[in-house]
C-alpha cells in the first residue's frame, strides 16, 4: 500500500515552513524559507505577502522532494500561521494594498491608548475576550483606512479583502482572483478584536466601532473542517485545517482536556490553558481566546498568557552584552555559579504583558553588588523566564476552576535543562517535553488529518504523543516563596518608569 | 615524504602576525606585512575565520585572533550548544527506534551524558543528564576512545574496572575493539557495564571531521540485540543516520 502523509504549512514570523508527517505523527521531511522583515520606521514591522506566497510555492515542492513523495500521496493540508498579522488585498488582481502589518508592529499604540481611555477595556473584553493592545488586527485596519485613500470605499464595495495570513494563503491556494475561498478560522478570527467570542460571528458593535465593513471580511469557519481543495500547488488535495500558531501548538501537544496547558518558549512565550467549552473571563489579566473548533462540535476555549520577552532576553544577553557566543551557552555560564547571587532581571523592554499589562514599565536589574558576576546575570536571565511563567500560571489558577497539574513545553528554549528544572521548581508541577518539538506544525497536521479522516479522533492523536523528557520539582518550598517574593519586589521596581506625557 | 604545505605555512604566519601585532589588522596590512597577494591572503583569512581561529570586526572589517584559539586545548563545542543542535535528530531517533537516546562527550576519563531522550513508551523514566559512564564499558565511550576524542593511555595504564564478566579489560582486546569500531563506524557494548543492558553508538563529528561526541540508543539487551546477541542492524542504521545528521548540522562536510 502506498504510504500517505499530511502536509503542514507553518507560516511564521520569520519563515514559512512546510513539514510532512506520517501516520504515527513522526516528522518525515522539512523545507523552510525565510522572508524579509521590513522596518520602515521605528516600531513598524512589515512583511511582503506576495513574497510569503511565493516562498510557499517553493517550500511545498521541496518538502515533497525531500521525502520522495508525490502530491497524490498527500491526504490533507493543514495551516498554522503567525497570528494577527494583517493583509488587505485587491479581490480582482490579488495584489495586496501595501505590505502586511505584522503583529509586533506598534504603529497603532496611540489609537489603542485612546480606545482604552475612551471606551474602557470592559466593552472589548465583553465582546471579544481581549483588552486592546497593539497586537490585534482591528486597530490596524482602522489605521489603514485613515492612511490609504479610498480604501474604506473599496472595502465597502468588497473590492478589497482583509485577512490574516491563513486567509491570504487559502485564498491563493484555492484559485485567488478566480474564485478563491475567502475564509478564516475561529482561532484566527478571535485575535482580530472583531469576532464575538461567544457566537463566533463578526460582532456588529465591534465592526461599527472600528468602522470595518462586512464585505471585506472572510467567512469564519471551524479550525478543523474540510474547507475545499487546493487548485494551485497541490491540485485536488483537501485543505483540512487552519489555526493560529499558538493554538496549533496547543493542539499538537494534545491538550484536549480542560486543565491541560502548554507553553511555547521561543522569542516570546505563550502559555495556553484549555478551559473546555466554557468561556472563562479572566479577572487577572489573561486573554480569552478560541482554543480550537472541530467541525460542528462545541467551541473549545483557552486562556492565554503572552510573555513578551523570554528567548529575546537571551538574544539580548548574547548580541547586546556579548557575554556569550550562542544562546545555549547561557546554560554553561549560568552553571558556573550556584545561584543568582541575589540578582534579578525584569525584562520589561517594552512594558510588561500578562498578567500586569503595564506599558509604563521598563526593564530593571536589581540586587547588584560587587559580588555579582556574569554567571549570576546569566542565572537571572534564565530565572526571569521561570518567574514570568509563574506569574501567568498564578493568574490561570486564580481564573480557572482547576489548578495546573503539569506543564507541557516546546520551543527552542526547552533544550535548556537548567531552565526546565527551574521551571518545575518555581511552578511546583512536573514540566514535560514531548518527542516532537515542532508542535505548531504537528498541530496543524493533526487538525487537517482529523478533518479528512486520516486520523480517527482526538484519542488516536493522544496516543501519538510521547514524553521525551520530564523535570520534577525539587526546590525547598521556603526557598521558592522567598525567591518569588524577591521577584515580585523586582517587578514593582520596573513599574512607572515611563512618565505619561 | 612530501614537503611542507605552503598554505598552512602562510596561515601560521598570519596567526603569528595577528598574535604579535598591535591589535586588529586590515586585509591590506596583513598582505603587505607578509608579502602576499591580497587574494591569497583573503582566502586564508576566510578559511581561518570559518574555523573561528580568526575574527573579523563587523564595523571596520579588520581581523584579529579568534576566541577558539584561546580554548584550543579544551573542547571547542559547548555541550549545551551540542544539545540544542542535536535535539531534533535525537527526538527523531527515539521516535523511530522506540529506544532511549543518549548523547555523550568526554570528561576526565569518563563519558558525560549531556542529553537524554526517554524511550517513547511513557513509562516512568528520569533524565540521566549529568551522569558519567565508563569509557571502556559503554558504546558511547568506545566511540570516543576509537576516534581520539578521549585518550586511551590513562585508561589502560590504570586497570580498567571489570563491571561484568563481559567488560573488556585487557588492553589488547580493547585496542582490537576500537579498531573494529573505526572500521565499522559504530560501536556496541552488550552487557559490558550492567548485565541485561546494551547500547549502540556512533560518532558525532564537528568541523573538519573532529569527533566531538557520540550518540546512541540503549536499553534491555533483548530489545537492542537479536537472539544471537548481535545489535539489530536496523538500530545501527538509525543511530548512524542520526549521528550523520547531527554532524552535518555541526558543519562536518563529508559526513
Ligand atoms: N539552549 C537555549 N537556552 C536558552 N535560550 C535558548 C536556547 N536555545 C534557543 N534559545 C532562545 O530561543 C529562541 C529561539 O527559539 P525558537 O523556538 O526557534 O523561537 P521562534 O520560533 O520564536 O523564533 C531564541 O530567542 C533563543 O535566544
Amino acid at each position: 500500500m502506498v504510504e500517505r502523509y499530511v502536509i503542514s504549512i507553518d507560516q511564521g514570523t520569520m519563515s514559512t515552513r512546510c513539514i510532512l508527517f506520517d501516520h504515527r505523527g513522526r516528522l518525515v521531511s522539512v523545507a523552510q524559507k525565510e522572508h524579509r522583515q521590513h522596518f520602515p520606521k521605528p516600531g513598524w514591522v512589515e512583511h511582503d505577502a506576495i513574497e510569503i506566497w511565493s516562498n510557499l510555492q517553493r517550500v511545498v515542492p521541496r518538502a515533497l522532494d525531500n521525502a520522495g513523495v508525490g502530491p497524490d500521496q498527500i491526504a490533507a493540508i493543514g495551516i498554522a500561521n503567525q497570528r494577527e498579522t494583517t493583509v488587505v488585498w485587491d479581490r480582482r488582481t490579488g495584489v495586496p494594498v501595501g505590505h502586511a502589518i505584522v503583529w509586533q508592529d506598534t504603529r497603532t499604540d496611540a489609537l489603542v491608548e485612546k480606545l482604552r481611555r475612551e471606551v474602557g477595556d470592559d466593552f472589548f473584553v465583553e465582546h471579544c475576550g481581549l483588552s486592546p493592545t497593539t497586537y490585534f488586527s482591528a486597530p490596524r485596519i482602522r489605521w489603514l483606512f485613515d492612511h490609504v485613500d479610498d480604501l474604506h470605499e473599496r472595502a465597502e464595495s468588497g473590492e478589497v479583502l482583509f485577512g490574516t495570513m491563513e486567509s491570504w494563503l487559502i485564498w491563493n491556494l484555492t484559485g485567488g482572483p478566480a474564485g478563491g475561498l475567502h475564509i478564516t478560522d475561529a482561532t484566527n478570527a478571535s485575535r482580530t478584536m472583531l469576532m464575538n467570542i461567544r457566537t463566533l460571528a463578526w460582532d456588529d458593535e465591534l465592526l461599527a466601532y472600528f468602522g470595518v465593513p462586512r464585505p471585506m471580511l472572510p467567512e469564519i469557519r471551524s479550525s478543523v473542517e474540510s474547507y475545499g481543495v487546493a487548485h494551485a500547488l497541490l491540485p485536488d488535495v483537501r485543505i483540512g485545517a487552519a489555526l493560529g500558531d499558538q493554538q496549533a501548538a496547543l493542539f499538537g501537544q494534545t491538550c484536549f482536556a480542560p486543565g491541560e496547558a502548554k507553553c511555547t518558549y521561543g522569542t516570546g512565550s505563550f502559555l495556553l490553558l484549555n478551559t473546555g467549552t466554557s468561556l472563562v473571563r479572566s479577572r487577572h489579566g489573561l486573554l480569552t481566546t478560541v482554543g480550537y473548533k472541530v467541525t460542528d462540535q462545541p467551541t473549545v476555549y483557552a486562556l492565554e498568557g503572552p510573555i513578551a520577552v523570554t528567548g529575546s532576553l537571551v538574544q539580548w544577553f548574547r548580541d547586546r552584552l556579548g557575554l556569550i557566543n550562542s544562546a545555549p551557552e547561557i546554560e554553561t555560564l549560568a552553571r558556573s555559579v550556584e545561584d543568582n547571587g541575589g540578582c534579578y532581571i525584569v525584562p520589561a523592554f517594552s512594558g510588561l504583558f500578562a498578567p500586569h499589562w503595564r506599558s509604563d514599565a521598563r526593564g530593571v536589574i536589581v540586587g547588584l553588588t560587587s559580588y555579582i558576576t556574569k554567571g549570576h546575570l546569566a542565572r537571572a536571565v534564565l530565572e526571569a523566564t521561570g518567574w514570568q511563567t509563574r506569574e501567568v500560571v498564578d493568574a490561570m489558577n486564580a481564573d480557572a476552576p482547576l489548578a495546573l497539574k503539569e506543564l507541557k513545553v516546546d520551543g527552542g528554549m526547552t533544550a535548556n535543562n537548567l531552565l526546565m528544572q527551574f521551571l518545575a521548581d518555581v511552578l511546583d508541577v512536573p514540566v514535560v517535553r514531548p518527542m516532537v518539538s515542532e508542535t505548531v506544525s504537528l498541530g496543524a497536521a493533526y487538525a487537517a488529518g482529523l478533518a479528512v479522516g486520516y486520523w480517527p479522533d482526538l484519542e488516536g492523536l493522544r496516543r501519538n504523543w510521547h514524553r521525551a523528557g520530564q523535570w520534577l520539582p525539587t526546590m525547598d518550598p521556603g526557598r521558592r516563596e522567598a525567591e518569588y517574593d524577591n521577584w515580585k519586589r523586582a517587578v514593582e521596581r520596573s513599574f512607572g518608569w515611563i512618565r505619561s506625557q | 615524504m612530501a614537503g611542507p604545505v605552503q598554505s598552512i605555512e602562510r596561515a601560521a604566519a598570519i596567526l603569528r602576525l595577528l598574535a604579535g601585532g598591535p591589535g586588529r589588522l586590515g586585509l591590506g596590512e596583513v598582505a603587505a606585512s607578509l608579502g602576499l597577494a591580497k587574494g591569497t591572503t583573503h582566502g586564508i583569512l576566510r578559511t581561518l575565520q570559518s574555523v573561528d581561529f580568526v575574527e573579523q570586526d563587523e564595523a571596520t572589517g579588520k581581523y584579529q585572533l579568534g576566541a577558539a584559539l584561546l580554548h584550543l586545548g579544551t573542547s571547542y563545542l559547548d555541550v549545551n550548544e551540542l544539545r540544542s543542535r542535536s535535539i531534533n535528530w535525537t527526538d527523531a531517533l527515539a521516535a523511530r527506534s522506540g529506544e532511549a537516546v543518549r548523547l555523550g562527550v568526554p570528561l576526565e576519563g569518563k563519558v558525560l551524558i549531556v542529553h537524554h531522550v526517554f524511550r517513547p513508551d511513557d513509562t516512568f523514566q528520569t533524565l540521566d543528564v549529568g551522569s558519567l559512564l565508563p569509557l571502556h564499558a559503554s558504546a558511547l565511550g568506545k566511540v570516543l576512545l576509537a576516534y581520539g576524542a578521549a585518550p586511551l593511555e590513562p585508561l589502560v595504564e590504570g586497570e580498567p574496572e571489570a563491571y561484568t564478566r563481559h567488560t573488556i579489560v585487557s588492553s589488547q582486546r580493547l585496542n582490537r575493539a576500537l579498531a573494529e569500531t573505526r572500521d565499522a563506524g559504530w560501536a556496541a557494548a552488550v552487557q559490558e557495564m550492567i548485565m541485561g543492558e546494551a547500547d549502540i553508538a556512533a560518532p558525532i563529528r564537528g568541523q573538519g571531521g573532529l569527533v566531538v561526541g557520540a550518540v546512541g540508543v540503549s536499553g534491555p539487551v533483548e530489545r537492542i540485540c537479536d537472539s544471537k546477541g548481535h545489535p539489530h542492524t536496523s538500530l545501527v542504521g538509525l543511530t548512524r543516520n542520526a549521528a550523520r545528521a547531527i554532524s552535518r548540522d555541526l558543519g562536518a562536510a563529508r559526513w
